[in-house]
């Protein structure tokens, strides 16, 4: 069929800010599609909040709104682009959401406008558990028992005829979210209370537990003539219990017969047929009961979803675009086959090497949550890799976590060791049973403890097939010290076609031979030639020949992709996402790319994030999918010889190898790694400071604890303190006492010579800001200059900031662009630099420098209208800034508002309140011609119900009184009714305002402020605490708050940019504007 | 480590490929080794070993698995296409010895073994896949006797081939025999050229069947009375079945005449056509089928490395199906003669369904 000529233009709904259970995959997807659909001759409409995204690139499509993604915006936009339809299935769950919620409004009729891709029934039929049960009834599908409730009475009922364990799913909810397993009746009560609060529909289904069976996935594509294709299957190493994005996976499925997976297939492709998604992707999950391989149906989303973009990098098959293609009314068979470019579309990918899918958490963020698996998801990011076994494709996934773990190794020899026998047994069988993220390890303990395969399979379920290739890398393991192992080249290549990593081979080495590293066995290696080859990845198993280089490591005989003559540069990705590293570095990464494609290079990008841009095929000349660890990027540098390196995109994780890669002769583009490093140190950057005649808040490092009371006592509380080199603040508190300064140097570092803790003055109560530039060594360009809104002392990454300034005089924003000015000229910056500056009594104190790209780049290159990491890739490459034509524009006549957004709602017992540690995963950005209205809509944008009216609750500690009152002013002249604690009622009446009392929790009565936030009586909430005591008593306000999507502010900078939204609210809310109208001028 | 026996595989135009025996050749290092010759053909369906080694049509044969991990879930009799192993030898990254899946009764290892495959693992083969790829489908020898390389590979190179071999007289059915008798049902005569279970399962649901040998005269076929006539799958190469071709010729148009894969070449050259053979052929579980008059398409199971050349074929002669691939003839039909017959594998096994519904179609053409 040919693609339709009665649509023109298309609206695309984007995913938002990135949440666990939906990130990345849906930039990579998104931006696929948006392409695709221009590349067929459409015009193309997209809303998305996220900044970060490559899909809201100016570039990308002709319309870009960077608006909160909600049925009422996306309204907005429908009513002034006028598109003829609308792909809701680009967009995760919150795309079909809001697109649900527009076709069931009326409002895509009324504007004519078509959902194409998945027509409203059948999205309806897919995510409403009743209806999706009835119709696999009617195809003779399995599917759990269960019973859908609507209410905590009704769901009692229900219980006897579902039986425990039972895991209870809410309708409508990414990620899991508000699903458990409730393994006996008492518990079952609070968990469905929970599961009915998360589902916009309060509606909840009670499920038979099909706990321990194995789990696999299908990715099944179909086009408007009915033809069907199954692109890939997956098998789940975690078995069922463990949500599909946080288990361990592989693709193809492993242990399926011919006569089983067939089966399969047909029930996906009755399953697509029945629900009716006409075209475009849909991820089915099937479920095998492993005695007798009964298959049940586990649910399906009709969208592209994070397995889709796993399978599409893990095949070479790209899901969403072909998705694209197929929803303007192309078939299968008309798309060409991009890798082969000689064979169709219409085909199914076959695969000839092993991939494996490895979850990144961060339990260690959210302390109070214990680091357990189950049905809700909670990693927050992912890694892939690919070998030519399962073994070889485990161990590379391992090393390429960046957890400073290099395969199967136990993490804590000593304690294990320490541990008696009957204490490590029973410690075993917990955590084998009871699934956590570093289960595989145990099951490596198990393995070197000698438990039999069947144990290890009855306590954790794990099929034998994987665990017994885990056992043959244990058995391999003795051979990794072996004496004669850097002279034996057979026994060398053995370990290394088995993944093993020089890194843990030299650890091995170590214990016999002190002094060996990581580089004598890799130059050992070397010597006896034993290196890798590549391999492509084609879609078709080598069956026709593969345009597309994209490409993996393997211990194999042939290399098949050897290096063009190009001049060449390659760019280190960001790894796995995680909290402090995410999008914002792999928007830089593919940035980066396209600008020295653009200048004439060859571009080559290695990463492991499946999520990525930056890994599609299409993007960058040459992809290596491979770990980012000094051996494999060795590998890859070796045989490339590129004319440099670039490490300042990529976030921390190519930093931390640019010293080593120079230490091996690799030259680094931009910034050197000297320069980088003198950031980072301490002492080197005081100095470094005091010539330049900056402030810096006092400090001091120290390495035990009595030098870090010494310090602190010299400066004077409160400090701030952290472990050196770290990300995302991880570990970094502020304390207020010794008491407390002792506890943390005991609980929660473990200082040391080498890792030293590094105490600041902590300057309260100071306003933040960043100041985001680019420099060639002539000249320095100013990006963007952000006022933090919460104050100094909440990680800037979770910090709300506004570009330009809001507050801030124009001398304060010219001394700390001087200032910035003068930094990057001393540290020979070339290329990308932020500086945090905190503004104190009116002066700047430099807080940090990174000499890199930081995560707001995307952002301010979005507001400004400048991409400057292109501009930054040009200038590392040897082009001049002045020959690039890039100026600084002092005067925006715009405001953008960036926004972070957070998990907590995904950690059971985590405090919301903000400090020194990022915690969250996203961002959003509103963008209006004024402050208020900016923060109005990234407020919106993140999720944030803003109210116009009814009950706020204030309650401020004593230094925040007297700047509560103007905002509690604000908020009676709107009509609020305010309620307070006593304190600031009284400060309150005091002043002129009147509010009623409400009682705290601890003052025993009811009902108290968390009652009435349960009631639903308020609708906004100002609390900010001071000291331990006051924290722990108003926890339950702000857990509460989140539950219940009350809108709240922990600083009074905060509730005072939400009075000023309010009131944009109220007097007419929010025009949507597209980028390119932006700067359009 | 295991006690391994080195094994070479030694192609014809002189490559050289080394790995570590298993199945019938392997066992104990320095122990009697064993000898395969055959012709190279790469198989690129990730699930179905079984199957694929039992189909007879790989018969003179040596099959490269492209997936690297072979004999994950182990065998059982339930799965098996024939009551041999036919593939000369079997060509794998890595076998798999500790399966696990319940419907398995044994490991692959033991079942090839007991069937005297000779078997090779730890070999590229991607590399060897693409080298055919590129050179097309070669000769070549599998030995784990420790002989010289060099004479490895003149023999490789005197080796018979598949090109105009009777293979079919290896692997046909020593007598006629009926399968699952239906009474009442109407007849269909099928030749077992080298058969798949499954399609005889598959007509057996539709037909009573009576199967009978590749030598069987058309005149017997006639006697028996069949409402159709069907030619199975077989190995080896269509233009060598001369005898078998003139009792089809004799065939046409006293009855309906179906076919799949060696089946449809025969037909194919019954009514005139030409075969040729395919570089490297389509070995494999998903190879896109277009119906030229639905334009719909099926994904496929294919195992065939000679074709049809749709360009031979009498006028009247309609080509019903092409591969996506690479556009070559997958389907035949005329009405006079009545004659319908497809290259791919409608049954499947190993490989997708999507095709089963062309049972019928044979159905309705034969007796509608």
């Amino acid at each position: 069929m040919p693609k339709r000529a009665d649509i023109r233009k298309i609206m695309v709904i984007g995913a938002g800010p990135i949440v666990i259970g939906q990130a990345c995959e849906f930039d990579y997807s998104g931006t696929q599609a948006c392409k695709a659909l221009r590349e067929e001759g459409y015009e193309v409409v997209l809303v998305n909040s996220n900044p970060a995204t490559i899909m809201t690139d100016p570039e990308t499509v002709g319309a870009t709104y960077v608006e909160p993604v909600t049925a009422e915006v996306a309204g907005k936009i429908l009513e002034k682009e006028r598109p003829d339809a609308l792909l809701p299935t680009m967009g995760g769950q919150t795309g079909l959401n809001t697109a649900v919620e527009l076709a069931e409004s009326g409002e895509l009729d009324r504007l004519g406008v078509e959902l194409i891709g998945a027509k409203l029934p059948a999205i309806r039929c897919a995510e409403d558990r009743e209806l999706f049960k009835k119709a696999m009834g009617e195809i003779g599908l399995n599917v759990p028992r269960s019973r859908t409730v609507n209410s905590v009475e009704e769901g009692r009922r229900a219980a006897a005829d579902v039986g425990f364990p039972m895991i209870l799913r809410p309708a409508f909810t990414l990620g899991g979210s508000g699903g458990a397993v409730a393994w006996r009746e008492a518990e079952f009560e609070g968990l469905l209370a929970w599961a009915l609060s998360e589902s916009p529909t309060s509606q909840v289904l009670l499920e038979e537990s099909a706990l321990g069976w194995k789990e696999f996935e299908l990715e099944v594509m179909r086009d408007l003539a009915d033809n069907c294709s199954v692109i890939c299957s997956i098998e789940n190493f975690d078995p069922m219990g463990v949500h599909t994005g946080d288990s361990i996976t592989v693709a193809p499925a492993q242990t399926l017969s011919d006569v089983e997976y067939q089966a399969m297939r047909d029930a996906a492709v009755a399953i697509i047929r029945k629900i009716g998604v006409e075209c475009g992707g849909s991820n089915i999950q099937f479920a095998l009961y492993p005695r007798d391989g009964r298959m049940i149906v586990i649910e399906m989303n009709p969208r592209v979803s994070r397995s889709s973009a796993l399978a599409s990098k893990a095949t070479g098959f790209p899901i969403a675009k072909i998705a694209a293609k197929l929803a303007v009314g192309l078939t299968l068979d008309e798309i060409p086959n991009d890798i082969t470019r000689k064979t169709p579309a219409s085909f199914e990918p076959a695969i000839d090497y092993v991939v494996t899918k490895f979850p990144r958490f961060t339990f260690e963020k959210f302390p109070e949550t214990p680091a357990v698996l189950d049905t809700q998801m909670r990693s927050v990011g992912e890694v892939m890799s690919i070998g030519r076994t399962f073994r070889e494709s485990l161990m590379k996934a391992l090393r390429s976590l960046e957890i400073d773990r290099y395969g199967l190794a136990d993490p804590e020899p000593a304690a294990w060791a320490a541990m008696g026998e009957g204490e490590r047994e029973a410690a075993l069988e917990e955590a084998l049973r009871v699934p956590g993220p570093d289960r595989i390890w145990q099951v490596a303990r198990a393995i070197r403890e000698g438990w039999p395969r069947g144990r290890i399979h009855e306590a954790s379920k794990i099929d034998p097939w994987f665990l017994a290739h885990i056992e043959e890398l244990i058995a391999l393991e003795a051979e990794t010290g072996a004496p004669d192992l850097l002279k034996n080249r057979e026994r060398m290549r053995l370990l290394k076609e088995n993944g093993f990593s020089d890194r843990e081979i030299a650890a091995a080495q170590e214990a016999a031979a002190p002094g060996t590293t990581e580089r004598a066995v890799r130059e050992a290696r070397w010597r006896m030639a034993v290196r890798p080859v590549f391999k492509q990845v084609d879609t078709c198993a080598a069956e026709f020949e593969a345009h597309t280089p994209y490409l993996y490591s393997t211990y194999e005989q042939e290399d098949e992709a050897p290096p063009t003559g190009k001049g060449k540069v390659i760019i280190l990705g960001g790894g796995p996402n995680r909290i402090g590293q995410g999008l914002e570095f792999d928007y830089c990464c593919v940035h980066g790319v396209m600008a020295l494609s653009t200048a004439g290079y060859e571009s080559i990008m290695v990463n492991c994030n499946p999520e990525t841009v930056s890994t599609d095929y299409d993007t960058s000349d040459r992809l290596y999918f491979e770990p980012l660890t000094l051996e494999d990027t060795l590998e890859i540098i070796s045989r490339e010889r590129p004319k440099g390196v670039i490490v300042q995109f990529g976030g921390q994780t190519p930093l931390k190898l640019a010293l080593g890669l120079q230490e091996a002769g690799v030259p680094i583009l931009g910034t050197s790694p000297q320069s980088i490093d003198l950031t980072e140190d301490r002492e080197q950057f005081s100095r470094l400071i005091e010539e330049l005649g900056l402030a810096q808040p006092p400090s001091g490092t120290a390495t035990d604890t009595p030098s870090a009371l010494e310090i602190a006592e010299s400066i004077g509380y409160p400090v701030l303190v952290r472990p050196s080199y770290v990300l995302g603040g991880r570990a970094m508190q502020i304390v207020f006492d010794a008491d407390d300064l002792e506890t943390y140097m005991r609980e929660a570092v473990r200082a040391s010579a080498e890792r030293p803790v590094l105490i600041d003055r902590f300057l309260d109560g100071a306003i933040e800001v960043d100041v985001d530039a680019v420099a060639d060594g002539e000249r320095v360009i100013i990006a963007g200059v952000m006022e933090h809104i919460e104050e100094a002392g909440v990680h800037s990454g979770d910090s709300a900031c506004s570009l330009p300034p809001y507050s801030l005089s124009g001398e304060i924003v010219d001394e700390l662009k001087r200032q910035t000015r003068i930094l990057a000229e001393k540290i020979e910056v070339k290329g990308l630099m932020n500086v945090q500056f905190a503004i104190h009594n009116g002066r700047a104190y430099v807080i940090e420098v990174n000499p890199r790209a930081s995560r707001t780049v995307p952002y301010v290159s979005k507001v400004v209208g400048i991409p400057f990491a292109k501009v930054a890739a040009r200038v590392m490459a040897g082009e001049r800034l002045a020959d690039l034509g890039v100026r600084e524009d002092a005067s925006l006549r715009h405001f953008g508002v960036k926004e972070a957004v957070f998990p907590f709602k995904k950690f059971p017992g985590v405090d919301v309140l903000l400090g020194p540690e990022m915690k969250s995963t996203g961002e959003v950005m509103g963008m209006a011609p004024d402050f208020p209205t900016a923060f109005l809509k990234a407020q919106q944008g993140a999720g944030e119900v803003v109210p116009t009216g009814g009950r706020a609750f204030v309650s401020v500690r004593d230094e925040d009184k007297g700047a509560m009152l103007p905002i509690a002013r604000a908020l009676a002249g709107m009509g609020f009714e305010i309620v307070a604690t006593e304190g600031t009622r009284a400060a309150l009446v005091q002043n002129g305002i009147s509010a009623s009392l409400v009682h705290k929790v601890i003052d025993g009565e009811r009902p108290h402020i968390v009652d009435r936030m349960e009631g639903g009586e308020i609708d906004f909430v100002l609390n900010t605490t001071a000291g331990k005591q006051s924290r722990r008593d108003s926890y339950s306000i702000r857990r509460t708050a989140l539950l219940r999507n009350i809108f709240y502010c922990t600083t009074i900078a905060a509730g005072q940019a939400a009075a000023g939204a309010m009131r944009s609210l109220r007097e007419g809310g929010t025009p949507v504007r597209s980028l390119q109208d932006y700067h359009s001028g | 480590m295991r006690d391994i026996r080195p094994a070479v595989l030694a192609l014809e135009d002189g490559r050289i490929f080394r790995g570590r025996a298993f199945g019938s050749c392997g066992g104990r290092a320095g122990g009697v080794g064993e000898m395969a010759e055959g012709e190279l053909v790469f198989n690129t369906a990730m699930t179905g070993y079984q199957e694929i080694i039992t189909d007879p049509s790989y018969r003179g044969q040596m099959v490269i698995m492209t997936y690297p991990h072979i004999g994950n879930y182990g065998v059982t009799p339930a799965d098996e296409e024939s009551r041999g192993a036919w593939a000369e030898a079997f060509i794998v990254k890595e076998l798999c010895r500790d399966y696990s899946n319940h419907r398995a009764g044994g490991d692959l290892d033991s079942y090839l073994k007991e069937r005297g495959v000779p078997c090779v693992e730890g070999i590229d083969t991607r590399a060897l896949t693409r080298h055919i790829r590129e050179a097309g489908a070669l000769k070549a020898v599998l030995s784990s006797c420790g002989e010289d390389e060099a004479a490895l590979v003149a023999r490789a190179k005197a080796s018979p081939g598949l090109d105009g071999r009777d293979l079919v007289r290896d692997v046909t059915c020593g007598a006629a025999h009926t399968f699952g008798k239906k009474k009442g049902w109407p007849l269909c005569v099928a030749y077992d050229l080298g058969a798949k279970r499954n399609i005889f399962e598959q007509l057996a649901e539709r037909f009573d069947l009576e199967i009978v040998p590749a030598s069987e005269s058309a005149e017997s076929v006639l006697a028996r009375g069949p409402r159709a006539v069907f030619l199975s799958n077989g190995p080896g190469d269509p233009a060598a079945l001369g005898y078998i071709v003139e009792n089809v010729k004799k065939l046409l148009g006293r009855v309906p005449v179906t076919g799949i894969c060696l089946g449809h070449q025969i037909l194919g050259q019954a009514l005139g056509g030409k075969t040729f053979k395919l570089k490297f052929g389509h070995h494999g579980a998903n190879h896109p089928v277009q119906d030229a008059e639905t334009r719909r398409v099926a994904i496929t199971s294919q195992n065939h490395s000679f074709a049809l050349d749709p360009a031979s074929l009498p006028e009247g002669v309609a080509v019903t199906h092409a591969s996506l691939n690479d556009h070559t003839c997958e389907g035949l039909r005329s009405n006079d003669p009545k004659v319908f017959s497809v290259q791919y594998h409608p049954e499947a096994c190993p490989g997708p369904h999507d095709a089963r519904e062309l049972f019928d179609e044979f159905y309705g053409f034969c007796v509608g």
